[in-house]
Order: structure tokens, then sequence, then C-alpha cells
């Protein structure tokens, strides 16, 4: 919750178009469709996904299904690639302070929502915070099968031999899974889901996570969840235990040895540097150390 | 250093400011109105509503102007206006056969009840640059003959309909479902699939219309019937217990005649493909009834076998909003899946290296 005095900073929304742009039947059947993926961890919900001011593939279903849970009191963060200042963001941030007058922010711990593309923020997520990530493919098994009718009936069946077998292949093939990023997951030990294209890095983060994770696919008009307090395993084997990336270097800002670092090139030779993807959780280390 | 991710804000305020700038021009030339869109450029303002959805010409023309001309992104921005607009009701089926028709053609009989009229086309034309035109105040040629009327006349196939030749296509008087409303749930019906293509890219349609033509789904098409005109549009509002008129729209409609070699049920005979567009549209409405044959198969006990047949294939890929989204998107950073891509190439890589130098150590030692 928020102040009232902060209140009277939000930003003025933008007359012509209801609240969060979306009319509010939209807005129930979304909701709708969200509470029975609440309802069926990791189980993907067709909706009526509508036409967005924003191109499909820009995070259309991720705006929608932000659009549906928003209040006018909550405080939105928007990331993309970790970042809060890059380009489509940007723009989505300020899609919703206008369409929503809504308060935005930088600060994961400060926000009720999060809506995110490729990442999840380094920084632990709290009781009553809501994730919503943009995905571009919500089915995991589409590269393996790209018939909807057979992927649907291997989720009916629990039947994901094909994701078994694929993985497997890998091990044969380069001695490890090659998979490094919307690394498959099983939901509550009975939907096999695709966790977004966040890298594998991130994938424990969605297990037993206090915060609620909302998934949106626009395009191809899917809403499915993780509620709190949900088991996500990441797909392995015995013997090839699931591992999440490392890197030698550390952070060139804050110096974390344990985020997940972008790589830059910052000459003609191609030197490399490696720094935070997560722009916040790199700030806040660099003014905690300040402090010191 | 580390400066190249951020000012996201302020480029993207510049990016607007260049980009209204490269719409207007140069500004020693009049700025381009909307009504003059709207009249001379009328068969992009068509193309924009039939895929844009949405039948309103001014709207269509400001779309254009405010795309520069870029017709897709002209239909982006009708459909994201056309999805704010609450819907209240569905029209009456629009009766073709009544259309005020300025163009009908039929390529089935020489001649026909309500005849041939050939209308504006650009298909007996030769294709040369008319020059005059690069002068400006060009008036109107003569007419040659005062300009006939088809009267208003019953559609092709309905003939062979009543000669038992053609497949009847039977009113399942089911509630119409809405694409725009209820995401497509395979396998689909021939009205969802209808509405898709409706809506379908003209380019991505004409090659799939192409393809069969060219031996992937084999179907022989004759263009039974081709008719742009006006029709009036009926709706039966719910406190009222009959139809009123709400007005005249510009449609093509196309009805393509198909061979159909017959089932264990059901006799030899032919069959129609339906294609329907807003505004003058020939080559889309053509093209769609093509398709919308062509995925009639399954129903049909036809085999499928080529992509212009498959349903998941057509309609999931046919809509170019989605699909130009899609592929514009890969302009959005991907710093963090590259670099997980990165990650792992470096690893296979240095492994590989570990197993070639194991193997030579191994040889030398042999």
């Amino acid at each position: 919750m928020i102040s009232s005095l902060e209140n009277q900073n939000r930003p003025a929304r933008a007359e012509g178009y209801n609240f969060a742009y979306l009319d509010e039947q939209t807005k129930r059947m979304i909701r709708r469709g969200l509470l029975k993926a609440v309802a069926i961890p990791g189980y993907q919900v067709p909706f009526g996904g509508r036409e967005m001011p924003l191109p499909y593939g820009w995070g259309t279903g991720g705006i929608q299904v932000t659009a549906a849970v928003l209040g006018e009191d909550d405080v939105l963060k928007v990331i993309d690639q970790g970042a809060d200042d890059t380009t489509n963001a940007v723009s989505i941030r300020r899609f919703f302070s206008t369409t929503a007058g809504v308060q935005t922010t930088e600060r994961t711990g400060e926000a009720t929502i999060i809506q995110t593309r490729h990442r999840i923020p380094e920084a632990e997520l709290k009781k009553g915070q809501i994730m919503v990530f943009q995905v571009p493919i919500p089915e995991p098994l589409r590269f393996i099968e790209p018939s909807e009718t057979e992927t649907k009936t291997m989720h009916a069946l629990n039947d994901y031999g094909v994701m078994h077998v694929k993985l497997y292949e890998d091990i044969a093939k380069y001695g490890h899974i090659a998979t490094a990023y919307a690394y498959p997951v099983l939901v509550d030990d009975r939907y096999v889901m695709d966790p977004s294209p966040i890298p594998k890095f991130d994938n424990p983060k969605l297990d037993m996570s206090p915060a609620l994770m909302l998934f949106g696919a626009g395009r191809e008009k899917r809403l499915y969840a993780v509620p709190p307090y949900t088991r996500v395993s990441s797909l392995d084997f015995d013997d090839h235990p699931f591992e999440v990336q490392k890197w030698e270097q550390s952070c060139a800002i804050c110096g974390s040895d344990h985020s997940y670092l972008d790589e830059i090139i910052v000459d003609d030779q191609g030197t490399r540097q490696f720094v935070c993807s997560d722009t916040d959780y790199c700030s806040q280390q660099v003014a905690r150390q300040e402090k010191q | 250093m580390y400066v190249a991710v951020k000012g996201g804000e302020k480029a993207i305020d510049h990016a607007h400011y260049l980009l209204a700038k490269k719409r207007r021009g140069s500004t020693d030339i009049p700025e381009l109105e909307v009504a003059q869109i709207r009249e001379q450029m009328s068969l992009a303002v068509a193309r924009v509503m039939t895929e844009g959805s949405l039948y309103d010409e001014e709207l269509a023309a400001l779309a254009i102007k405010q795309s520069a001309g870029d017709l897709l992104e002209a239909i982006f921005l009708l459909r994201a206006y056309r999805t704010t607009l609450p819907r209240f009701t569905e029209s009456v089926p629009l009766q073709t056969g009544e259309m005020q028709m300025e163009r009908r053609i039929s390529a089935t009989y020489k001649d026909l009840p309500g005849g041939q009229l050939l209308g504006p086309t650009f298909d007996y034309t030769h294709r040369l640059l008319d020059f005059t035109l690069l002068a400006e105040g060009q008036a109107l040629p003569e007419p040659s003959q005062e300009p006939l009327q088809a009267e208003p006349c019953p559609r092709v196939l309905e003939l062979l309909e009543k000669e038992g030749l053609m497949r009847v296509e039977k009113n399942s008087q089911a509630d119409v479902p809405d694409i725009t409303r209820e995401p497509l749930d395979f396998p689909t019906n021939r009205t969802q699939r209808l509405q898709a293509l409706a809506r379908g890219d003209e380019g991505f349609m004409m090659a799939l219309a192409y393809s069969t033509q060219r031996g992937y789904g084999r179907n022989h098409p004759f263009a039974g019937e081709i008719r742009i005109g006006f029709t009036e549009v009926w709706i039966e509002p719910e406190e009222l217990d009959f139809a009123v008129p709400l007005g005249d729209i510009e449609v093509t409609e196309c009805e393509m005649v198909t061979q159909f070699i017959g089932s264990k049920t059901e006799p030899a005979q032919f069959t129609r493909g339906y294609g329907l567009a807003f505004g003058y549209n020939e080559r889309k409405a053509m093209s769609m009834a093509l398709v919308d044959r062509a995925l009639c198969a399954g129903e049909l006990g036809e085999e499928i076998i080529s992509p212009a047949q498959q349903e998941e294939f057509v309609l999931m890929h046919c809509d170019n909003v989605e699909a130009a989204g899609f592929v514009s998107h890969l302009k959005l950073p991907h710093y963090v899946d590259f670099q997980s891509e990165l990650e792992l190439i470096r690893k296979m890589h240095a492994q590989d290296e570990q197993i070639s130098e194991e193997y030579s150590i191994q040889e030398k030692q042999a």
C-alpha cells in the first residue's frame, strides 16, 4: 500500500480510454482465465486475447495480464532483460502510466506488480508481489511437435516422452542438456511448462516462490500461472542433474559474483566486460557499498 | 564504458520526433489530406479496411496517412482502434444477390442472367506508365457511352445448385463464433476459418492460393463469379423482432467452383470456395476463395498433404499483425538469452578441446 500523499503524486491518466486501456468486460474475461490458471498450475488456459496498441511479440500478453490485475494503488515495475531503462520496458511503463496513471518504480522491493521480459529480478520476491511474464511461445513442446492438436493431447495424457527423449538426445550428443534459456520445468508434479525465455539461471527462483507468477502470451492467446509456494522443478536426469550458469568474472560495476551477468564489448579489439543484467540490483549493491 | 544501454527514455522521444518528420517529408510540398487518400487511394483503403476488420473509409485513410503509406502499419493501427469498440450486435447475413453491382464477371458461362459487366478494372489495361498523370490537373476522359448499371441478379453458383450439381452449403443455425473474442480452437469450423482468412494477409493468402494451382493441394478451380458493388447491412436489434437496414458497404465477393470426386455418402459434384473482402479488393477475395476450398479438404475426406490444406499452418500464420509483430520483436534486446547461448557454445568448445587433447595424448602413448 502507498500513502495518500504519494497518491497525489501519481501521473495524470489519459482520457478517452478505460483505466489501463482494456474495457472492464475484457479484464473480467482475463481474470477468469487467470483464476483458472492459478487453480491448475502450469496449465495453458486459452483466452480471448485482444489486439493491443503495441505489436504482437512485444509483450501484448504480459500487458493484458498487467492491465487485468492492475489497481489504482499498485506500484508497477517493468523490466526487459533485467533492466528498467531498455527501450521496450520504458515504452510499456509509459503505456501504463498514461492509461492507468499508476505509480511506477525501478525498485524491485517497492513494486506490487513486476512485468518482465526474459528475467526474474535478483532480489528475493515477497509475499503479495505479482510477477507478470511476457511469453512468446507458451507451448514447451512446440519445437518438438508443431501441431497444437497433438501437444494438447500430450499434456492431457501427461505424456512427456518426446521431451525426455529430446533432453536425452542432447546428453548423448553434447554430454549435457543444450538448452540455456526457456528451459522446461515441471509444475506441481503435473504440467510441463515453458518458464518463458528466462535464462535457466532464473529457473530456481520459480520454485516455492512467495510471489504469484502469471504468464501471458498475447499472439498465441494463452495464460498460465504458478501460484505462490508451488513446486517448480527443472527437467533433468538423476545422473545429469540440472545446474545453472556460472561466471568466472564478477560485475564490473558492483562486483557481484552471484548475479546474472551480461557481456558487453567495450572496444574495437573485442575486450569484454561483464555487468549485472538486473540494473536495480546492481545500483542497490553500489549504494550499499558506498554507505559502508 | 558502461553507457550503451542507458537512455531509452530520451531515445524514444527523439525517435517519435524523427518519425513525425519523416512522415511529413518536405514541407515545401502541401500536406496530404485524409479525404484525398480516401478518394484517390481507395484500393489501399479497401485493403486496410479488410485486413483491419473495420469498415470505416475515413479511419482507414487516416491510418494510411499516419503510417506514411505502410499498409501493414495502417492495418495494425486500425485493429488497435477496433479492439476498443463495443460489440453490440451482429448483422443479418449479407444478401449479396441483391447487390448494386459495379463489376460482375463469371468465367464459367459466356452469358448469363444479369450479364457480364467489366466495370472499373485494371485487367485489360496495358501496364504502361501514364506520364500524363505526372502533370497535375488531369481531366477525366470522356465516357465512350453511358455507363451501364447491372440489375441485381442471382448468384451464378445458385444456378448450379438448382441443377443439383453444386454441393449445398447448409446453414448450421449455430451461433457465429467471433475469433477476435474467442481464440481459435483446433480443429476449427468453416465459420472460424472464413473469419481468419477474411482478415488474413493478402500476400500470404495469394501465395497459398498460387501453391494450390501449382499442385500443392490439388484443386482445379474456376472463377464461378466475382461481383463487386454495394450491399445493404441489416441488423436485428434485440428489442425489435424485425431487421432494419444500417447502411451500404462496398464489398468484393468471389465464388470459386471446384471439382469434387464424391465420397461414400456424396455424389460427384462441384464445391465452392468463398471469398469476401471490404471495398474493391479482387485479388484478396479470389485468393481467399481458393484457400477456403483447400481448407475444406478435411471435411470432404480429401487427403491433406499440402500447406494450403493444413488449417493450423494457414490460420496460425495468415494474420499479418501477428506475423509482423513477432518478426519485428527480434529487434528487441535479447542480451540475456544471447548471453546464455554464448556461455553454452563456449562450454561446448571447451569440451571439444579437452576431448581432442585427451585423444592426442592417448595417440602419443600408443
